[in-house]
């Protein structure tokens, strides 16, 4: 698999026991929303359980958002829209053949998913600054709340998972940008971009529920 | 001797029991006659239409009868919707608790059950009440989830740590019942029990008076040793020297025993104390922190004779 | 490859231990998956063995209160996540999916492996396990008893974890293999309903696992840092756990059993040579039993202090769990009417099936009477309930369809005598196991103990008695089917007479790629009356 040149670049094989290009296609991205779908549930049962929280200890969590910069959480929804559309521009392209432009908007994506990521590190570093950690190891000054350690457990699980997504969907838009190097995409074969950008939409889509509820509601 | 002990289901003592019983015994027959019906059918079936050339093709190809499917359909359905309603009203009548009930507080620990009469301020290891007096009984726990279980009054509930869960009952005959913890909670899960008594009204009265001043006319040490039996400290304390869950008590006082991480302690009247309020703040050497803290639970009185029965024993 | 090797038997095309774990094909994952899950039903059936003996008198036998609490905890996660949700899907689902649909293979053949490398990997961690301590937390964790930080259950509960996304991503591939896969001429009424059975699960173990993962999480990052969402010490709710966990728990016991249907229809139906009654039936109750198990998860909470209206929306809902369960059984029975029935060792485990899941599920329904449970729940009468759905319904099949599917598998007959004899041991040892458990159980004696009252003794004689009984049998179908192997391949294409496509069109065993040509469906897969004799 040596770097190729544009015009080096190679057909895509249908796999063995596919009978056509549109069989397998279909297939992965089926395969994907179902994947998504378990994913949802997840993340959807996750934040359940935070909204059970949330009525549990208002107090608690009225406190802990008082903690939270909510210009930051809004730059890094920003960030983390923005990419959206870039994503979903890549997979355009990659139906109309334009490998170049494909590049373009993966990178794209890739960097204002990596400005997320910076931001979220700045965040945990004020976090751990302030001792405002999970559970035992909470020792952050002038909550009135005893409960305030729960809204910053919830705070690192929910948010420490999403990033762990982010990582992974960084890496799905670096696989795309290997396989443009090697592959043609073309209206009947652009199956990468297409998953990175159904699976980038997830990651998208927890924010927008997480956002509100940390950052805004309480 | 309990006549009202049948083949599936144990003595009946409670105003619950008859709900529950009637609604077991409907289903019961429902479930005979489901059951029978099936079976009989498959053998019926099966013996008739047995193949017995080895090409024999099947004699009909039925493939489906809409009328059949919706009858089997329907019948089943409105069973169990009279079921729902059934349950529900037994139910709700075990959930809600008569306003003249007596209230009784139960705490679980592993694996000990202590009962407070809060008005009387006694405070017991078996449960006695009068028969014929609904009483309520307001439940928590200082561990991990128990369960409390009377089978002969057809009720339980689950005891739960940081908060109160309730479950009412009105005891119809007089006798002593089993207890059981029905929610697992660890090694002696299986031997946390304890059990109702039920008394009439004078007895209960003169047992009040008794239990009000349990040691009345005894020494620190004889108190000492029924509490030792009665708040549970025998399930994991030895006074016979052998090394339980946890340390024995034989031969402690004075000694100096080593702590988990580090330092020594010597056993003396506030160690003791200390060992019994707040347990998890020294732990000796070699044993797990699961000793359940009896801060609110043991009386300074108590305290006092606990530890006058461990300097006892030598 | 040669053009000749797609057309020779898939378990000759390739030798040596590499080209098994390194295949694709769905066949050989299916074995591998067959051998690994009975290792496990017997090390569990092993651990119920060695706990039902020390209950034979109610003080100690042989174990301490402890290894008691380790080996029904043990017996409980390894029976469940390692053999009962895994295990039709996994090893006969594998194997017969695609032939039954006419695919070359399930849609993502990498992801297949992938499953099972997950699945040994959780194995594994399960067995890491059993070296570093006593689990003890029973198999449903619940907190705050599981959060003491005992690094037997943290094991137990990443080993869970990591098993719950196999179980997903088996679910995925079948949902996409049957939605895209299907030959020519393989419509939607033409499945066989073991195909309407796996799907039926897969749905269920696709939206269901993610919530029992998330739970697993949530009780490893409690665990570890005490975040204080279930703990009630810092202010959590013990409850919540429990929810998330029959979220996914109740869901999970129709992902046990969905696909043990499948098998009672196929097995009834091939053996009686008759169109089963009421297709559409049985595949839409499938469909019906996922959707409505969705929404009863708060019938096992009944006494754990959810609030009373719960209690009873979930009660009401748990009763239309009777009616596609109803279906069904109505249905099996009337496929024998006027059958030409044969008795062959995998129709005597379908006809079990039929009587234990009538006992079975007439006891849950029992269960969901609001305050009949109140009695019953936590008792031994719930043991035997999911004993008699899971084990005498779900494992039953399983072991019907190993027979059933043993000739495609391997080329080669098992001994009929011998099977048939072990299926009837088993029949009996199973009942006598399981059937005292319900008396002593509404008697009242409580579940997980170690130590009874006296009086529930000769139920527990009985019922140990039974388990040696049903190990016997056990064993004898194990070692009757082993010693197959070493006989001569002479099972022929379709020694039972099934209409569905493994037997009709693909090869014992099938080759390669499963057919040599893409088949073309042209009747449904239980027209028995087209069949010529
Ligand atoms: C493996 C599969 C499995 C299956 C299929 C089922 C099926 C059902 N289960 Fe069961 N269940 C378990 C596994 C399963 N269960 C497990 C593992 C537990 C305990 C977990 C634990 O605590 O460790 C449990 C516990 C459990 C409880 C909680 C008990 C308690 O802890 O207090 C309840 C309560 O409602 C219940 C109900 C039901 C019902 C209503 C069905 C229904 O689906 C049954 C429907 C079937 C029929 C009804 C029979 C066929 C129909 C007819 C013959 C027609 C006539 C019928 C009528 C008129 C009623 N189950
Ligand atoms: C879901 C699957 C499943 C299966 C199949 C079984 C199978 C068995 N189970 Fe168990 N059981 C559970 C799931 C299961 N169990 C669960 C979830 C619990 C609750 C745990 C808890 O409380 O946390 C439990 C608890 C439980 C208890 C209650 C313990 C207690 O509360 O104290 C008992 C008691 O009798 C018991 C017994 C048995 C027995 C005798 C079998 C027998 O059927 C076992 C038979 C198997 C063998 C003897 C092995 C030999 C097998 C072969 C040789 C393979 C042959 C294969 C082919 C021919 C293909 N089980
Ligand atoms: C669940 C088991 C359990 C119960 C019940 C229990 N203990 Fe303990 N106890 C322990 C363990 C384990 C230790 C050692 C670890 C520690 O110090 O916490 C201990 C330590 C002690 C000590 C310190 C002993 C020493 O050798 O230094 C005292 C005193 C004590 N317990 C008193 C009591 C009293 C009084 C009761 C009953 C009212 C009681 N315990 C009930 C488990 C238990
Ligand atoms: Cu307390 Cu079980
Ligand atoms: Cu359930």
């Amino acid at each position: 698999m040596s770097t190729a040149t544009a015009g080096s670049l190679q057909e895509h094989e249908v796999a063995h026991h596919f009978e056509d290009l549109e069989q397998e296609f279909e297939s992965h991205r089926f395969g994907m929303w179902l994947f998504m779908a378990s994913e949802i549930m997840m993340f959807g049962a996750l934040l359940t359980g935070g909204l059970f929280l949330l009525y549990l200890h208002p107090d608690a969590f009225a406190q802990g958002r008082a903690h939270l910069d909510w210009r930051l959480g809004a730059l890094n929804t920003f960030f983390l829209l923005t990419s959206g559309f870039t994503m979903a521009r890549a997979a355009a392209f990659a139906q109309k053949a334009e490998q170049g432009k494909v590049r373009t908007n993966l990178l794209l994506s890739l960097a204002l998913a990596a400005g997320f990521l910076v931001v979220k590190c700045i965040e945990y570093k004020a976090k751990f600054h302030h001792g405002l950690l999970p559970g035992n190891a909470f020792h952050g000054a002038g909550f009135t709340s005893p409960h305030a350690h729960i809204f910053f457990g919830y705070y690192f699980v929910t948010t420490g998972l999403h990033a762990l997504h982010v990582l992974v969907g960084m890496g799905l838009m670096i696989w795309c940008l290997k396989v443009s190097n090697r592959v043609r995409f073309t209206r009947a074969y652009y199956t990468p971009v297409e998953m990175a950008g159904i699976y980038w939409a997830l990651v998208d889509l927890v924010w927008i529920f997480l956002f509100p509820l940390l950052y805004l509601v309480g | 001797m309990d006549t009202t002990k049948s083949f599936w289901l144990p003595e009946k003592a409670s105003t619950f029991a008859d709900a529950v019983d009637f609604g077991f015994n409907l289903y019961y027959w429902i479930s005979v006659f489901f059951f029978v019906l099936i079976v009989f059918l498959m053998a019926w079936f099966v013996v008739r239409y047995i193949r017995r050339r080895p090409d024999q093709l099947a004699s009909a190809q039925i493939t489906h009868n809409t009328l059949l499917e919706t009858t089997w359909t329907a019948i089943p359905l409105l069973i169990v919707m009279g079921l729902f309603v059934l349950g529900m009203k037994g139910y709700w009548n075990m959930r809600v608790a008569p306003s003249n009930a007596m209230q009784i507080d139960v705490t679980g620990r592993k694996w000990a059950w202590s009962f407070d009469y809060p008005k009387e301020g006694i405070s017991n290891d078996t449960l006695v009440v009068p028969v014929h007096q609904p009483i309520r009984l307001r439940m928590t726990s200082v561990d991990v989830i128990h369960s409390f279980f009377i089978p002969a009054f057809r009720t339980k509930a689950d005891v739960i740590p940081g908060r109160y869960h309730s479950l009412w009952f009105e005891a119809t005959k007089t006798g002593v019942f089993q207890v059981f913890c029905t929610q697992y909670c660890g090694t002696n899960h299986s031997y946390m029990w304890t059990a109702v008594k039920v008394v009439t009204a004078e007895e209960y009265a003169a047992w009040l008076e008794a239990a009000s001043d349990p040691s009345k006319g005894k020494t620190p040490e004889e108190f000492g040793e029924i509490l030792y039996s009665k708040k549970g400290c025998v399930a994991c304390h030895s006074v016979d020297g052998s090394v339980g869950i946890g340390p024995t008590w034989k031969g402690i006082w004075g000694t100096e025993v080593p702590l988990e991480g580090g330092g020594e302690a010597i056993v003396n009247e506030a160690y003791a104390k200390q060992s019994m309020m707040e347990p998890a703040s020294q732990v000796v050497k070699g044993f797990q922190p699961i000793m359940p803290p009896f801060q609110g639970v043991l009386s300074d009185k108590e305290v006092d004779a606990l530890t006058a029965y461990i300097r006892s024993l030598k | 490859m040669t053009a000749h090797a797609e057309n020779i038997n898939y378990l000759k095309t390739t030798r040596g231990l590499k080209s098994w774990l390194t295949t694709v094909d769905h066949k050989r994952i299916g074995l591998m998956y067959l051998a690994s899950i009975l290792v496990f039903f017997i090390t569990g059936g092993l651990y119920a063995m060695l706990f039902r003996l020390e209950l034979w008198s109610p003080e100690k036998n042989f174990l301490t209160p402890d290894q008691y609490n380790n080996f029904f905890t043990l017996h409980g996660v390894i029976m469940v996540f390692l053999v009962v949700v895994p295990g039709i899907p996994g090893a006969l689902g594998n194997f017969v999916l695609p032939l039954q649909i006419g695919a070359k293979d399930l849609a993502f053949p990498k992801l297949n492996l992938t499953s099972l490398y997950l699945y040994w990997i959780g194995a594994a961690l399960a067995i890491i396990s059993l070296f570093a301590g006593h689990a003890d937390s029973g198999w449903t964790f619940y907190a705050p008893y599981s959060l003491s930080k005992n690094p037997a259950v943290l094991w137990m509960l990443t080993a869970a974890f990591i098993l719950g996304f196999s179980s997903i991503l088996t679910g995925l591939n079948f949902i996409v293999t049957i939605h895209k896969m299907r030959a020519p001429g393989m419509t939607w009424f033409r499945m066989p309903l073991f195909i309407w059975a796996l799907y039926a699960t897969a749905i269920m173990q696709v939206f269901a696992t993610p919530v029992l993962g998330i739970t697993l999480i949530l009780l490893l990052v409690e665990n570890f840092f005490h975040i204080g969402i279930f703990d009630p010490a810092l202010g959590g709710d013990p409850i919540l756990m429990q929810h998330f966990f029959w979220f996914y728990s109740h869901p999970a016991v129709y992902i046990i059993v969905v696909p043990g249907f499948g098998i009672a229809s196929e097995l009834i139906s091939a053996f009686s040579k008759r169109e089963i009654f009421g297709y559409k039936f049985i595949a839409y109750s499938s469909v019906a039993i996922t959707i409505i198990g969705f929404l009863v998860w708060g019938h096992h909470m009944f006494v754990a202090g959810q609030s009373e209206v719960a209690d009873t929306i979930f009660s009401f809902l748990t009763f239309f769990t009777a009616i596609p369960s109803a279906i069904k059984v109505f249905n099996w029975t009337t496929t024998l009417y006027k059958g030409s029935i044969s008795l062959q060792t995998p129709m005597l485990y379908g006809l079990q099936i039929l009587f234990n899941f009538t006992i079975g599920g007439l006891t849950g329904i029992i269960l969901a009477i609001l305050s009949v449970d109140i009695h019953l729940h936590d008792t031994y009468f719930v043991v035997s309930h999911f004993h008699y759905v899971a084990m005498g319904t779900t494992m039953i099949a399983f072991i019907g369809g190993v027979h059933y599917w043993w000739p495609k598998m391997t080329g080669k007959m098992f001994n009929e005598f011998w099977g048939r004899l072990a299926s009837i041991l088993v029949f009996i040892g199973f009942n006598t196991t399981f059937f005292v458990q319900l008396i002593m159980g509404s008697q009242g004696s409580p579940r997980r103990y170690y130590h009874y009252l006296k009086e529930f003794q000769i139920y527990h004689q009985i019922s140990t008695t039974g388990i040696l009984i049903l190990a016997t049998g056990l064993f004898m179908a194990l070692i009757n089917l082993l010693l197959s192997l070493r006989g001569p391949s002479n099972a022929p294409q379709n020694p039972w007479g099934a209409r569905t496509l493994e037997w009709e069109v693909a090869e014992t065993p099938p080759v390669l790629f499963n057919f040599k040509e893409t088949p073309v469906v042209t009747h449904g897969p239980y027209e028995f009356a087209t069949e010529k004799s």
